[in-house]
């Protein structure tokens, strides 16, 4: 447990990938099988179904550690982790005020710390959900009372099913090869499906490769740039294609030995999370390769991206999530037709490969982007403004005798984005953020004018850099009128720029709209809170015949904090 | 009931019957300040009182040339009605809770302050009083902090490493305090430790003040390249990104301040190490201090104000409330710390 623990810190600590895998590959070559393989379970996610219900966890810690409830849980809102917040409130001894008999380790207890990370798995973790609940509350109290604050921490990480560090799958699979001297690609591949963490399967993890490493391989994903200038200045628009930019997940469809593998574009394998994209697959004729982009769609057209990130969170997929938020493949490029590479080939022969392959297969879950044809670039324009319409970002211009390059060449592959909307508000009312930005006031309440009065219209906490929320939260701390709860009400000074992708009319905000994805696009340090905008502004960007609570739906509007 | 001794004004904390400020946030006539940090003591006052041992650092601040009336630790001065006097925070070198008596009613300001040793400064002395102004900044009880000697271990471990591992160590902290602190409590027989301009400044003044910490030598600016592996090399947070700590790549970064001790802070932090340093009160501090002075009332400023008042009144039966001050304490916008006054070596620097 120690030495897994300390992987956790350093895995933890640092922010630079070399050293993260790094400390893998040591723990990797060090740790014997049966810990190493519940360390890479752990670290590429999965985990035991949660064993102890936060309340309890909560209701004992808070026992333990002699503190009234409100307390704790302005703990938690502080630390924004609850395994966290447990581990930092129970007296561990070390502080100068703490209550010196607390510090027991008897020599039993230190034994268990000693614990190789599968015994306490094994015995304890696992064994937890058979046990009554005064049973259970006595080996976490004994549990905490055993370990030190960073074993502390990851055990509550553990039981509370909420283990996660900052290192994608991607590093651990790299870590592993490095020790193991196996490709990449074949160590992904075993990681996949469902397998128990022993020692045996560490060590196969380890094994010589086979020639699954060539199949699952997929090809450097082609990037686009955004485009800055005029569209006229790319010439004549025959020689370009436009598709829609989708906003979904970039990913290839691999069909290979007999196999399918999804890969994203942060190279990830993903097979798994669609299995309606991989059942679909399976049809593909032998060899074939396709770009695209996986979507949320239902009855014909395509959901908000929120709807696949709620899919994505989901570690198991229900039928219930299948149903409400069904997955699609919209293949917009074929890069190996017959295993033969396609790469070089213009862009005009790959769409012609990629529309016999799809029509071929005819099957909705892979589908092709379709071209958006137009006579000229004024024209091509016009269509990009029904956009936010499509729930689509904007178009793709490709050069069509272009071939598929590698990374992100200039000049071939345009993403032609539209603007958000945006309006200059003055931040109002303040909250702590959570996770790495809890302890900071990080979450704001924006406002605008009506009749003298300043109107809250929106919530919104991303767009800042770390600097400026820094800055911010200075101000916001010293600069507060009135604190309800943890809410602070601070002198109307700031102005931001708010972007948003959507606005309708809404009866339950007080400004009377809804904006949809609001964010912070510019501290505008140079204007005056009276050079906000109005309300005015926001009213006249309504669509005209904009019903009510069009976006209620999940969306990030303003709630009021007084008076609750 | 008379007026209360000290009230909230737009200009900061005022003794009415004193006719005085206590860190006032503005330019005022008098000021009685507690410690040289940005958020206690602004320059441009009429007349300064301050404990004697911080008068150096002080001047940092405030300017050579500011009237500065310095006292000894419980030296008692006549002002208006009131008799003041000075007694030790254990924050910084000088630190001050300020302790105003008029016909029997005594109040204290504390300032900022802890109750952990520190080798730089006197250390913190409970102070009887009716009604007590206490800081908040780690009024929580996740804060709590390990003893100093394992956090020295622990930075002297970690250069260490660092020098094993070919890299130089630059520790980062508030220019004022915390890097003298540091200086006081690492093991010299390491390596060489170097200090950026802003920290050169203070630490001489510390010197000067008969603090001792390890030898340390200047970053010589116009030396290019060459091998800093062994040495630690302590300077304010802002000099992270900058240009001036591009030569002593490849190196490991630390950072120490109590907000250490939460992870989400450590990572926003982006260095590669934190330590759970910090010159103001844990939870279990807050409390010590706050039941030594015997106070019925409380008046809590700058941190976590509304829970520690709401603990102090629930489950400790004292009067006590919010006071809204501008003071920010160990702000994660360490900027606030580093004194800008004077125009040494290095000050260009800062700015990143």
């Amino acid at each position: 447990m120690r030495e897994f623990a300390a992987l956790y810190a350093v895995l933890d600590e640092t922010n630079k990938t070399g050293e993260k895998v790094a400390a893998m590959r040591r723990y990797f070559a060090e740790a014997p099988p049966e810990d190493a393989a519940w360390a890479v379970y752990f670290l590429t996610g999965r985990k035991p179904r949660q064993v102890i219900s936060t309340r309890n966890l909560r209701a004992w810690a808070t026992d333990a550690a002699g503190v009234p409830p409100w307390l704790f849980e302005e703990c938690y809102e502080a630390v924004g982790d609850l395994a966290e917040a447990v581990a930092l409130l129970l007296p561990d001894g070390t502080g100068q005020g703490a209550d010196e008999s607390t510090q027991i380790p008897d020599a039993a207890a230190r034994a268990a710390e000693a614990w190789p990370l599968h015994r306490w798995v094994e015995e304890r973790l696992l064994v937890l959900p058979r046990l009554a609940e005064e049973e259970q509350r006595r080996v976490m109290l004994a549990a905490w009372a055993e370990l030190g604050p960073v074993e502390r921490l990851v055990w509550n990480k553990l039981i509370t099913g909420a283990f996660r560090v900052g290192v994608s799958q991607t590093l651990v699979i790299r870590a592993i090869s490095e020790v193991g001297g196996v490709p990449v690609n074949a160590v992904a591949h075993r990681l996949m499906g469902t397998w128990a963490p022993t020692a045996e399967f560490f060590n196969q993890l380890l094994a010589e490769a086979s020639p699954e490493a060539h199949s699952s391989r997929p090809y450097p994903f082609f990037l686009a740039h955004p485009l800055e200038e005029d569209a006229g200045s790319l010439g004549p628009i025959d020689s370009w294609q436009a598709e829609w930019k989708w906003d979904g997940i970039r990913a290839q469809v691999i069909r290979r030995g007999g196999e399918v593998f999804v890969w994203s574009r942060g190279e990830e394998l993903i097979t798994e999370r669609f299995p309606e994209i991989a059942l679909a697959a399976r049809r593909l004729p032998e060899g074939t390769v396709l770009d695209g982009e996986v979507l949320p769609w239902k009855g014909g057209e395509v959901l908000p991206f929120a709807e696949l990130q709620r899919r994505i969170g989901r570690k198991t997929l229900t039928r219930k999530i299948l149903e409400e938020v069904p997955a699609m493949f919209l293949a917009f490029d074929m890069l190996e037709r017959a295993g033969a590479d396609l790469r070089a080939q213009p862009m005009s022969e790959r769409r012609r490969a990629l529309e016999a392959t799809v029509q071929a297969l005819g099957d909705s879950a892979i589908q092709r982007s379709p071209v958006v044809e137009a006579a000229s670039w004024a024209a091509l324009a016009g269509l990009r403004e029904q956009s936010r319409g499509r729930r689509v970002e904007g178009l793709m211009l490709k050069r069509k005798d272009s071939r598929y390059g590698v990374g992100r060449v200039r000049g071939d592959w345009w993403k032609w984005k539209i603007d958000p909307y945006s309006v200059d508000a003055v931040l109002i009312y303040a909250q702590g953020g959570q996770g790495r930005r809890a302890s900071l006031y990080t979450d704001y309440t924006f406002a605008v004018w009506r009749a003298g009065e300043l109107v809250p219209f929106c919530k919104a906490y991303s767009g800042l850099t770390d600097a400026e929320i820094r800055q911010v939260d200075a101000f916001i701390r010293s600069h507060t009128r009135e604190q309800f709860g943890p809410v602070r009400v601070v002198e109307p000074e700031l102005v931001f720029e708010i972007g948003f992708e959507g606005i309708a009319r809404s009866s339950r905000h007080k400004s009377g709209v809804a904006v949809r994805f609001p964010r912070m696009l510019r501290w505008r340090q140079d204007k005056r809170p009276d050079e906000a905008d109005a309300i005015g502004r926001l009213l006249a960007l309504l669509p005209r015949d904009a019903t009510e609570d069009e976006t209620a739906a999940g969306d990030e509007a303003a709630a009021l904090p007084v008076g609750e | 009931m008379h007026t209360p001794l000290v009230e909230l004004t737009d200009n900061g904390l005022y003794c009415p019957a004193g006719g005085f400020y206590v860190d006032p946030w503005r330019a005022v006539d008098r000021a009685v300040i507690t410690h040289a940090h940005g958020d206690h003591a602004r320059a441009d006052c009429a007349h300064y009182l301050a404990a004697a041992p911080g008068r150096g650092v002080l001047q940092l601040r405030v300017g050579a040339g500011a009237d500065i009336h310095s006292v000894a630790y419980g030296e008692r001065v006549k002002h208006g009605d009131v008799e003041v006097s000075l007694h030790p925070a254990g924050h910084i070198l000088g630190s001050a809770q300020v302790r105003i008596e008029r016909g029997g009613e005594v109040w204290v300001v504390s300032g900022d302050y802890k109750l952990g040793p520190d080798p730089t400064c006197a250390a913190f002395e409970p102070v009887r009083c009716d009604t007590f102004i206490s800081e908040s900044t780690f009024g929580l009880p996740i804060y709590r902090w390990a003893p100093q000697s394992r956090v020295f271990a622990d930075i002297n471990q970690w250069w260490r490493g660092n020098q094993q591992a070919g890299k130089a160590s630059l520790l980062l902290c508030y220019a004022l305090g915390k890097a003298q602190r540091v200086l006081a409590g690492v093991d010299a027989g390491i390596g060489p430790v170097y200090l950026h301009g802003a920290v050169e400044r203070v630490t001489a003044a510390y010197r000067a003040a008969g603090v001792e910490m390890v030898p340390t030598q200047t970053v010589d600016l116009s030396r290019r390249g060459g091998d800093w592996s062994r040495a630690l090399i302590v300077a304010p947070p802002s000099a992270l990104n900058s240009p001036w700590a591009r030569r002593f790549r490849p190196f490991a970064s630390g950072f120490a301040s109590g907000w250490m001790r939460i992870r989400g802070a450590r990572r926003r932090r982006a260095v590669d190490r934190g330590f759970v340093l910090s010159d103001h009160a844990d939870w279990p501090g807050l409390l010590a201090a706050i039941a030594a002075t015997g106070a019925s009332r409380v008046l809590v400023t700058h941190g976590r104000a509304a829970t520690l008042v709401r603990y102090l009144a629930e489950e400790r039966g004292l009067d006590a409330q919010v006071l809204a001050t501008r003071f920010v304490g160990e702000g994660e916008e360490a900027a606030v710390e580093e004194p800008d006054a004077g125009d040494g070596a290095g000050a260009e620097e800062v700015r990143s």
